[in-house]
């Protein structure tokens, strides 16, 4: 379990939630998202619409919860992701997820 | 089915043994949606750069969304549901969730979420859908509603029977379904709902039933019922050539309401003796706009040319309320049936009213033509539609063109006001047509169309009846010519009401013209006015329709009133 701050501007809309569920969908393990800011329920984070129905917008806390094989690496995978911005402002330094959490 | 502008999918479910076969269907819809989808992105990501490709992306991304998918599939396989209705609900559920969010660029993504709906429906339901204009075969059409203007199509469509969700009996849709004389049922609140593009479903007009699904022994029955029914046309018909005269010797002229400038010829093959009532504005409701006056000239001529000689009384055009031409309809009005339309509509457009008068002047030459305008309020506007007619004379006079000068004047006499100011109307007009639907809506303050008060709209209100006799009495002594047209007209119900009050002339579909002629045949003028004094002493609406229910199967025992 990982928590990370949403940190582009436009908050977690489609664009973001499709390249988060893209990462996601690479892991064994299941993934849960949770707006702790909103005390919001969990959804499958590999859900493109379940994802933006998080109504997570900048600045709000997600907590990523991963179960499986892969879990401590995914979990700290999506939550770099997030701090990223979801690494789609193409003027900030782009960083690769960090595998080693 | 025929839907409106969306998808609207009715609630719908299957046999357990469908089950497969819808879960079959979903998974090809998202296939083939996903395929259409990446077709797509790849021209925007060529044409317009990945920024506006990439909201595709989240639309691969939901269609991918097994969660969604999971949704969906169980709807279909726990609760038998069709495809399309579970896809629907479960999208639907999602646009909710969308509509509550506080970011507005979050709640914009409803519009996607439909988006991605109507991509699937579109592959779930493939042919179910057709437009009426494209139909191949037989059909029968089931929608919530039908606009005036898509009922006016009908006839050059292959639908054979309509069953509607909204309506009443005497809205325009349902008069056109009417005229087109192939059975409609209307006012079903939910009909759209309970059947799907493809059930097999028997429209029972005489009963207003819609039965989805018949079992062999219903289907038999009805094609039975089917045979008796063109037997008994059939009988009626042979009316035709007698004419409407009393046992004592009165002859009453049964004229026909027309919508479609074929109609008139029909209207005479039942026995018709001219056309009452051409409503007009039947031109106007379709798609390229209003027509010209060549194409209004023709349209009248060929009104005219079917009534072969015998009288054509011509309403202009009676636009706005539930009638909206293309252009009109976008604009809303809190109340249109107290706003612009029928007269005051032409009023405000003259150089529309100018053409259509011109194009009437003209056909006039070629038969016994009268016009009328229609929802006349006060004296003012009659006058002023009046000295329009003489405008468009003077073009027509200036252009050389032959016209008929002498074309008597009428009013439609359909307003409370007009009842009241009767006496003072028949110092002016050259006859008056009594149109009893708009009549009594605004009597009774009850909208017509309203399938929640429409049970109140009845032309057996006390005030109805005191109204008409003496609309009619006032005419009688000015000697002013006096028909009603209007539903109370082709109700046998009310023939010999109107009878007993002086009425001479009748205005009514061309299909009720053999019952109603039927009934005057068989009783006498004496007859019929003491039943109308009769009907005028009661003080409620049941009183006078019970009594004249009576009255009448007294007459024709076989009948169903």
């Amino acid at each position: 379990m990982r928590d990370a701050t949403v940190v582009n501007r436009e908050g977690l809309h489609a664009r973001p939630a499709s390249r988060f569920v893209d990462r996601a969908s690479t892991f064994a393990s299941a993934i849960t998202v949770q707006n702790v800011s909103r005390d919001g329920e969990l959804v499958d984070g590999k859900s493109a619409m379940q994802m933006v129905l998080l109504e997570a917008t900048q600045g709000c806390v997600l907590r990523v919860t991963a179960r499986g094989g892969d879990a401590h690496e995914a979990a700290g995978s999506l939550a770099a992701f997030i701090e990223a911005g979801f690494e789609l402002d193409p003027h900030q330094n782009t960083q690769q997820p960090d595998h080693a959490g | 089915m025929l839907e409106a502008e969306e998808y609207r999918i009715p609630y719908r479910t299957v046999p357990a043994e469908a089950v497969q076969d819808e879960l079959a269907r979903l998974a090809s819809a998202f296939e083939h949606a996903l395929e259409e989808l990446s077709t797509q992105g790849e021209w925007l990501k060529t044409n317009l750069g990945r920024d506006a490709a990439s909201v595709f992306d989240w639309h691969v991304g939901v269609l991918k969304d097994q969660h969604l998918r999971d949704n969906i599939e169980n709807l279909i396989k726990d609760k038998c549901a069709a495809a399309a209705y579970a896809t629907s609900t479960v999208m639907l559920n999602y646009q909710r969730r969308f509509m509550q969010m506080t970011d507005p660029l979050l709640v914009e993504r409803i519009r996607d979420v439909q988006d991605i709906e109507k991509r699937l429906m579109r592959h779930i339901l493939g042919e179910a859908r057709e437009d009426l204009a494209h139909l191949t075969k037989p059909a029968i059409l089931v929608a919530h509603d039908l606009g005036p203007t898509q009922t006016a199509q009908l006839p050059d469509t292959k639908v054979i029977g309509v069953a509607l969700d909204a309506g009443a009996a005497t809205s325009h849709t349902a008069i056109l379904l009417r005229s087109w004389g192939r059975p409609g049922v209307i006012g079903l609140n939910d009909v759209s709902t309970r059947v799907s593009g493809g059930d097999l479903v028997i429209i029972d007009g005489s009963n207003q039933l819609v039965i989805a699904n018949p079992d062999d022994a219903t289907l038999e029955e009805y094609r039975a019922q089917e045979v008796a029914y063109h037997k008994l046309s059939g009988e009626l018909d042979e009316l035709r050539d007698l004419p409407a005269v009393t046992k004592d010797g009165h002859r009453i002229m049964l004229h026909c309401n027309v919508e479609f400038p074929t109609e008139s010829a029909v209207g005479v093959r039942k026995g018709g003796d001219g056309v009452g009532l051409y409503r007009t504005e039947f031109l106007f409701l379709r798609p390229e706009g209003p027509p010209s006056e060549e194409e209004q000239y023709e349209a009248y001529r060929q009104v005219i040319r079917g009534a072969e000689d015998r009288p054509v009384t011509i309403r202009t055009f009676d636009l706005g309320a539930d009638k909206y031409t293309q252009q009109r309809q976008y604009e809303q009005e809190r109340n249109p049936m107290l706003g612009l339309r029928s007269i005051r509509y032409s009023l405000q457009n003259l150089d529309m009213f100018k053409i259509q008068l011109r194009a009437i002047l003209r056909a006039s030459v070629h038969g016994n033509v009268r016009m009328m305008f229609p929802l006349i309020c006060s004296l003012m506007e009659f006058r002023q539609a009046k000295m329009t007619v003489h405008d468009a004379m003077e073009d027509l006079e200036e252009t050389g063109t032959d016209f008929n000068r002498n074309v008597s004047i009428g009013m439609m006499l359909e307003t409370p006001a007009a009842a009241v100011q009767v006496k003072e109307f028949c110092r002016e007009v050259g006859f008056v047509s009594i149109g009893t639907n708009d009549l009594i809506q605004y009597l009774l303050a009850v909208d017509r169309g309203n399938e929640r008060v429409s049970q109140s709209f009845s032309g057996s209100h006390p005030a109805v009846l005191r109204s008409l006799r003496d609309v009619v009495r006032a005419c009688t002594q000015a000697g002013i010519d006096c028909s009603l047209c209007g539903e109370m007209a082709g109700q046998p119900l009310y023939t010999l009401f109107l009878m007993g009050i002086g009425l001479r002339q009748l205005s009514m579909a061309p299909a009720n013209i053999p019952e109603v002629k039927k009934l005057i045949r068989l009783v006498t003028t004496a007859q019929a006015q003491r039943i109308a004094r009769r009907a005028l002493s009661f003080d409620t609406e049941r009183q006078v329709t019970n009594y004249l229910r009576d009255e009448t199967r007294k007459v024709l025992p076989e009948d169903p009133i």
